[in-house]
C-alpha cells in the first residue's frame, strides 16, 4: 500500500470503530418500562431486601474467628465498590477462577472459619447482593491475564456447543436470535450485568448460576452442578463478553 | 511462600489451569449411550416412507405441537393457532406448511432438520445419536416416539393455504 495512504486508512478505521454503535443491550435495556421502573427505585426493587440484610451482615460479627467483613474490609461503599465487576477472578493457590459468591464463601470458611453458605441461601444471597450494589453503574473489567485464557476458551467453547435433547447452543439464542419471542419470551443477549437479580418469574432473588442451570434444563441437558468449574468458565466468559458494560445489580427480571 | 508474580510460579499456574481445562472437556464428550430407532431411509430431501405401520392421526398431532412438553413448536414458530396467544417469532409461520412440501418432506424435517441445515435452530424430534449432556430423564431417548412423528407430519399436511 502507498505509504502516504496508509496512515489515513488507519486513521478512517479508528473513526469507523469509534463510530460503530455498541450492538450489546442489558436485560435492563430490552426490559418494559415497568420493570425499569421497578428497577431504578430502591423502594420498589425488591431485590434490595436483599441488599439491606447484606448490608446488616456485613457488620454481623460470624464463625470461631467471631469477626465480621467490616472488621477487616472496613466501609464496603469504599472496599467493594467495583469488586463484583471483576469477578470471576483468578485464585492463585486453586488455579482455576472463583465467582464471586465462591469467594465470599472462601472468606468465611478462611477468614471467619464459618461454614460456608449454601448455594441460593438467603444470606449468600444476601451478602452478595450487598456486595455487587457497591459495583452499580460500574463497568465490567474482568482480568485478562494469561492464567485466565484457558478457563476463558472453555467457556466460550461451552457457550457455543449445542447440548440437551433440544440440542441447541446458547449463541444460538442469546447472539442469533436475540430480541425475538421465545413465545411469551423475549430472548435477551444473556449479559451477566445485574446479578443477583429479583427475577419475577421465581418471585425471588437468584444467583448467575441459578439462572444458566434454567436455561440448560430448558435444553433438557443436565446443567452444571452450582459452581462447578464449567459453570464458572461460562460465566467468566458472559462478563468477558459483557466488557464494558455497567453493572445493575440488583436487577429486576422478567 | 512463592512470590505470586515470579515467571517460574505464572508457567506452574498456567499448567495446571491448562490441565484442568483438558479435563473438562473431556468429561463433556458426547452421550454415548442411546436406545434403537425405528429404521429410516432418506431419498433426497425426504423420508418417503411412514415410520410406522399406522398412519398419523392429524387430532393428535395438533395437540402436540401445541403441548409445550411435547413438539412445544409454537416456542420458535407461529401458526394457524388462535387458541395460543404466546408464539415464537424464531421460525416461519407454519400456515400452508402441507402446500410447500410433501408428506415425506415434513418427515424430515421432523425427523432431523439438521440433515438440511447443519446450522438450524429446531431440534431433532427424532434422533439420539451424536446429542451432548442430554440430561437423565431424556437420556436415550428422541423427543417424540415414531407414532407422534406420524401425527404430527399429518396435521402439518393437512395445512393447505
Ligand atoms: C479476618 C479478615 C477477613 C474477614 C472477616 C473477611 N474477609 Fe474478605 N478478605 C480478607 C482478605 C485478607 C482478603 C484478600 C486477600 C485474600 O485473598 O485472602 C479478602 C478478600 C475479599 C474479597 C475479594 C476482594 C477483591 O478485591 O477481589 C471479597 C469480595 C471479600 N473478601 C468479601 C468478604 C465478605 C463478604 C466477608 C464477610 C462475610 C469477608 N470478606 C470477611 C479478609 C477478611
Ligand atoms: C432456546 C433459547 C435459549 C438458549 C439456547 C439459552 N437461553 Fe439463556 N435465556 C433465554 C431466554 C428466553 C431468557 C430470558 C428469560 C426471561 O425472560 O426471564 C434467557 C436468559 C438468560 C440470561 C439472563 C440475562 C439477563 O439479562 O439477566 C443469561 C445470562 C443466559 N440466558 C445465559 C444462557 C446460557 C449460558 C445458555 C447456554 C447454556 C443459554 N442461556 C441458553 C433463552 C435461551
Ligand atoms: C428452537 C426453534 C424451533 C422449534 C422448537 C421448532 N422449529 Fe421448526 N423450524 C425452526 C426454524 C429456524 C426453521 C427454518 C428452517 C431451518 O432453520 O432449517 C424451521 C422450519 C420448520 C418447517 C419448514 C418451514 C416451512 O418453510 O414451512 C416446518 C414444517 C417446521 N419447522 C415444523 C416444526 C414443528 C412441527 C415443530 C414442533 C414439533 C417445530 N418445527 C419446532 C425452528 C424451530
Amino acid at each position: 500500500m502507498n505509504f502516504l495512504l496508509r496512515p489515513l486508512v488507519a486513521l478512517a478505521t479508528t473513526i469507523a470503530l469509534a463510530a460503530a454503535p455498541d450492538e450489546r443491550r442489558s436485560g435492563y435495556d430490552i426490559a418494559g418500562p415497568e420493570i425499569r421502573a421497578m428497577q431504578d427505585d430502591d423502594t420498589a426493587n425488591p431485590g434490595n431486601l436483599w441488599v439491606l440484610q447484606g448490608e446488616t451482615l456485613w457488620g454481623k460479627p460470624t464463625g470461631a474467628a467471631d469477626r465480621s467483613c467490616a472488621d477487616c474490609h472496613g466501609d464496603a461503599q469504599m472496599t467493594m465498590k467495583g469488586v463484583a465487576a471483576r469477578y470471576p477472578a483468578f485464585d492463585a493457590v486453586l488455579a482455576r477462577p472463583l465467582d464471586l459468591e465462591q469467594r465470599i464463601n472462601q472468606c468465611r470458611t478462611e477468614h471467619q472459619k464459618a461454614e460456608p453458605l449454601a448455594w441460593e441461601s438467603e444470606d449468600l444471597l444476601a451478602v452478595t447482593a450487598f456486595v455487587a450494589r457497591q459495583s452499580r453503574g460500574l463497568p465490567i473489567t474482568v482480568s485478562a491475564s494469561l492464567e485466565l485464557r484457558p478457563f476463558l476458551a472453555l467457556g466460550k467453547q461451552l457457550f457455543e456447543q449445542r447440548e440437551g435433547q433440544l440440542n441447541l447452543s446458547c449463541s444460538q439464542c442469546h447472539d442469533d436470535n436475540w430480541g425475538k419471542q421465545l413465545a411469551g419470551n423475549l430472548i435477551p443477549q444473556g449479559h451477566p450485568t445485574g446479578y443477583p437479580i429479583y427475577r419475577l418469574q421465581w418471585q425471588s432473588l437468584g444467583s448467575l448460576q441459578r439462572r444458566l442451570r434454567n436455561c440448560m434444563t430448558g435444553l433438557r441437558a443436565e446443567p452444571f452442578e452450582y459452581g462447578a468449574p464449567q459453570a464458572i468458565a461460562l460465566e467468566f466468559y458472559l462478563m468477558e463478553r459483557a466488557r464494558g458494560m455497567p453493572m445493575d445489580a440488583p436487577a429486576v427480571r422478567p | 511462600m512463592r512470590k505470586p508474580g515470579s515467571r517460574r510460579s505464572r508457567q506452574r499456574r498456567l499448567g495446571d489451569a491448562l490441565a484442568a481445562v483438558l479435563a473438562l472437556l473431556a468429561s463433556a464428550a458426547a452421550d454415548a449411550q442411546c436406545e434403537e430407532l425405528r429404521p429410516f431411509k432418506i431419498v433426497g430431501d425426504a423420508i418417503p416412507a411412514a415410520l410406522t405401520e399406522t398412519a398419523g392421526d392429524a387430532t393428535r398431532g395438533r395437540a402436540i405441537i401445541l403441548d409445550r412438553r411435547l413438539g412445544a413448536c409454537l416456542l420458535c414458530h407461529t401458526g394457524p393457532f388462535p387458541e395460543e396467544k404466546f408464539q415464537g417469532t424464531l421460525a416461519p409461520d407454519l400456515t400452508g406448511a402441507g402446500s410447500r412440501w410433501s408428506e415425506g418432506e415434513l418427515r424430515l424435517r421432523l425427523v432431523d432438520p439438521t440433515r438440511l441445515n447443519p446450522q438450524t435452530t429446531m431440534p431433532a424430534y427424532y434422533r439420539v445419536e451424536g446429542l451432548t449432556r442430554v440430561a437423565q430423564a431424556w437420556r436415550g431417548k428422541p423427543v417424540l416416539t415414531a407414532e407422534q412423528i406420524e401425527d404430527v407430519v399429518a396435521f402439518l399436511s393437512s395445512l393447505r393455504d
